[in-house]
């Protein structure tokens, strides 16, 4: 037995893990119980635990084959983004799709059909893939392809629709390494918004809003735009290696650091950059992939800095209608009840097709509070303001959300318990959070 | 570095890494197991990922007069070999059914140092190679819990000893690894203490500092070195009264 929690390390359940190295391994595991895969833990949440039963699915890392020409990967579900993009970014490779942090498996990627800095442009990480190889309750495998009821359910599925064992995605080409960032500063809430509604063009865009800071400035924010930098973009010297980005150090936090520890970090990081950035000239500057995409993934175990009780994500998304009143709703709200969030993002969504996927067209904001009784009782006040506004919610950040809720705001969930159902995959994979929200 | 590494035991974990940390440095590689059909997906890793050629052999560590027809039957002889064939058994299977205590010996001394003696002729005659045999810090000392296994173990440290002995001046290095705890599938469900328990990885990493360092014996992690000194330092009159 072994305690096993989601990134956030917000109520650890006592589950057993267990590795599987091969198909034969699930398989052989169906017959113990129910059970849920888990990836790299990334999720926030308790989606990848299960009391009984838990698949560590990093045995199955393998890579099966690739086409250099057309940039097609099949691979095992266990395989990290970061392994992609080792191997395959020196031959000018990079996931279509990407979160913020690269340490996730492509199964857990597919699960929760993760979105990116791309996604009002390309949509989610399921519009990369061509196919996905899914165990159910019985052991046997299907190919689930784009347009059939298993794929559209998987994608989103949190990993209840039966264990992803492999998959085809599509990579993106690319002609080096770097990204062209362009950081804008915004005074309010409303000129990040119109900022980001200007700027849909750009291919990567994603915003840091300051919700520390109290008064009007809440909500002010820095909107960071990129795109792909092209060889000639490089200096002279870096052309005949455009791939060659020097790696980064990694920090680890070695010990819990005081729940209060970070509240203050954070601030006066964001004023820092926020300042520093506002007396640079403005246009676009070369920044390596790992910085611009994975900032967090450079301090290892920063999930550390909300000390022992953890931390517990919000992410909800509101549809364009809304999102303006929703928005400003959401920071009355946190800045009513005097906590903070300390990491807090923006994002413009693009239309997104699928049948439990989160991403709608519309904003999403991720914020993060440490667990306390306090953020706790906030969040249920968030969740109601999401739902006045039609909002809906990232089941890969939820740790704590009610049924009632859920059930609220997502009228495809009855749609989703009648599959499994039916299927009869109810009883068999389940995780903590599945059990709680009665999926 | 260049030249063909032959993993026997291949579908280990410790092997997996193994074979995977000298592809990433462009070697050909060997994959040899009882079972090839499991090594397919392997093989598809290896060369997906590194882009070197990897082909799958055949080979039961117990059938011994097949291991000079499988290295003739190998592409070429390697440059590396490295042995992680081994099964942990049960100790009290083990103890209870000498049967089963004979297959465990067999499979942890008697198949490895069959095989490896076939390569090392083959590279004594050659005049190069290196031959890497993994171990266990069990064969440092005969305990009540894994004494079986430790002994199997005890042979082929000294076996692998004789070896480097009898090769040092024939062009032919011999690596000993000797690793303590490790997270693999062999330890699955055991409670190890984090502290001590090395990953596949960190296994692999030390075999091919070993190999590029010319060194001989290799404790995994490094730690182990001194806690089987200590451990070996116990008096037999005392020792026999513990249960470490």
């Amino acid at each position: 037995m072994t305690q096993l929690s989601g990134w956030g390390r917000f109520r650890p359940v006592e589950t057993t893990l267990r590795r599987v190295r091969s198909q034969e391994d699930v398989a052989a595991a169906l017959t113990k119980g129910p059970l849920i895969a888990r990836g790299n833990g990334r999720s926030y949440g308790d989606s990848a635990v299960n009391p009984a039963l838990t698949l560590d699915m990093k045995g199955m890392d393998r890579m099966l084959s690739f086409d250099p020409d057309t940039g097609i990967l099949v691979a095992e579900a266990g395989v990290l983004l970061a392994d992609v993009i080792a191997r395959f970014l020196p031959r000018g490779w990079f996931p279509a799709v990407t979160p913020g942090t690269k340490f996730v498996t492509l199964g857990g990627a597919i699960a929760a059909d993760v979105h990116g800095k791309n996604h009002h442009i390309d949509g989610s990480f399921g519009s990369f893939v061509d196919w996905i190889d899914v165990m159910d309750a019985t052991g046997h495998v299907t190919r689930a392809v784009p347009n059939t009821d298993l794929y559209g359910w998987t994608l989103g599925g949190m990993g209840l629709t039966g264990v992803i064992l492999r998959t085809q995605i599509r990579l993106r080409q690319v002609e080096s390494g770097y990204i062209l960032q362009d950081m804008r500063a915004t005074q309010t809430l409303d000129a990040t918004i119109d900022m980001m509604e200007a700027t849909l063009r750009a291919p990567y865009s994603v915003a840091w809003l300051d919700c520390v800071t109290q008064g009007p400035m809440m909500g002010r924010g820095l909107v960071m735009l990129g795109r792909h930098a092209p060889v000639d973009a490089l200096p002279p010297t870096d052309r005949a290696r455009p791939f060659n980005v020097r790696p980064k150090r990694t920090l680890r936090l070695p010990v819990d650091l005081p729940a209060m520890a970070l509240n203050g970090i954070t601030r006066h990081a964001f004023n820092a950059a926020y300042y520093w950035n506002g007396r640079r000239k403005p246009g676009e500057r070369l920044v390596d992939w790992d910085t611009y995409f994975y900032p967090l993934d450079a301090i290892l175990d920063w999930n550390r800095g909300y000390g022992k009780a953890g931390f517990v994500q919000f992410q909800c998304v509101l549809p364009q209608d809304t999102a303006r009143a929703g928005l400003h709703a959401l920071m009355e709200a946190i800045s009513r009840s005097g906590e903070a969030s300390v990491l807090s993002v923006l994002k413009r969504m693009g239309r997104q097709a699928g049948r439990i996927s989160f991403p709608m067209a519309g904003y999403t904001l991720a914020l993060d509070f440490p667990a306390n009784e306090r953020s706790l009782r906030l969040m249920n006040r968030l969740d109601a303001i999401t739902v006045d506004h039609g909002g809906r919610f990232y089941l890969a950040k939820d740790a704590r959300m009610p049924q009632q809720v859920l059930d609220a705001a997502d009228p495809r969930v009855a749609g989703f318990r009648a599959m499994r159902a039916e299927r009869g995959l109810s009883d068999v994979f389940r995780s903590t959070q599945s059990d709680r929200l009665g999926l | 570095m260049s030249g063909a590494v032959l993993i026997l035991g291949a579908s280990s974990d410790i092997a997996r890494a193994t074979a995977r940390t000298f592809a990433a440095k462009g070697h050909r590689i060997q994959l040899a197991a009882r079972d090839t059909a499991r090594l397919e997906a392997d093989k598809a890793d290896l060369e997906t990922r590194f882009g070197v050629p990897v082909s799958l052999h055949r080979v039961d560590a117990l059938d011994i007069d097949s291991h000079m027809g499988f290295v003739d039957s190998l592409p070429e002889l390697p440059q590396i070999a490295v042995c992680a064939i081994g099964v942990l058994g049960d100790q009290a299977d083990s103890a209870a059914d000498m049967s089963r205590a004979v297959q465990v010996m067999r499979s942890n001394f008697e198949g490895p140092a069959s095989l490896l003696g076939v390569l090392a002729n083959a590279m004594e005659t050659r005049g190069s190679g290196t031959l890497v045999g993994i171990s266990s810090v069990a064969g440092d000392r005969g305990r009540a819990s894994n004494y079986i296994y430790g002994s199997a173990k005890a042979g082929f440290t000294t076996y692998l000893s004789g070896l480097r002995n009898r090769l040092a001046s024939k062009g032919v290095h011999v690596v000993t690894v000797l690793p303590g705890f490790v997270a693999t599938q062999m330890t699955e469900g055991m409670d190890l203490p984090a502290r001590l328990t090395a990953s596949p990885e960190e296994v692999a990493d030390a075999i091919l500092a070993a190999v590029q360092r010319e060194q001989e014996v290799i404790y995994v992690r490094r730690i182990w070195r001194l806690i089987m000194f200590v451990i070996r330092s116990i008096p037999e009159v005392i020792f026999k009264k513990t249960s470490i």
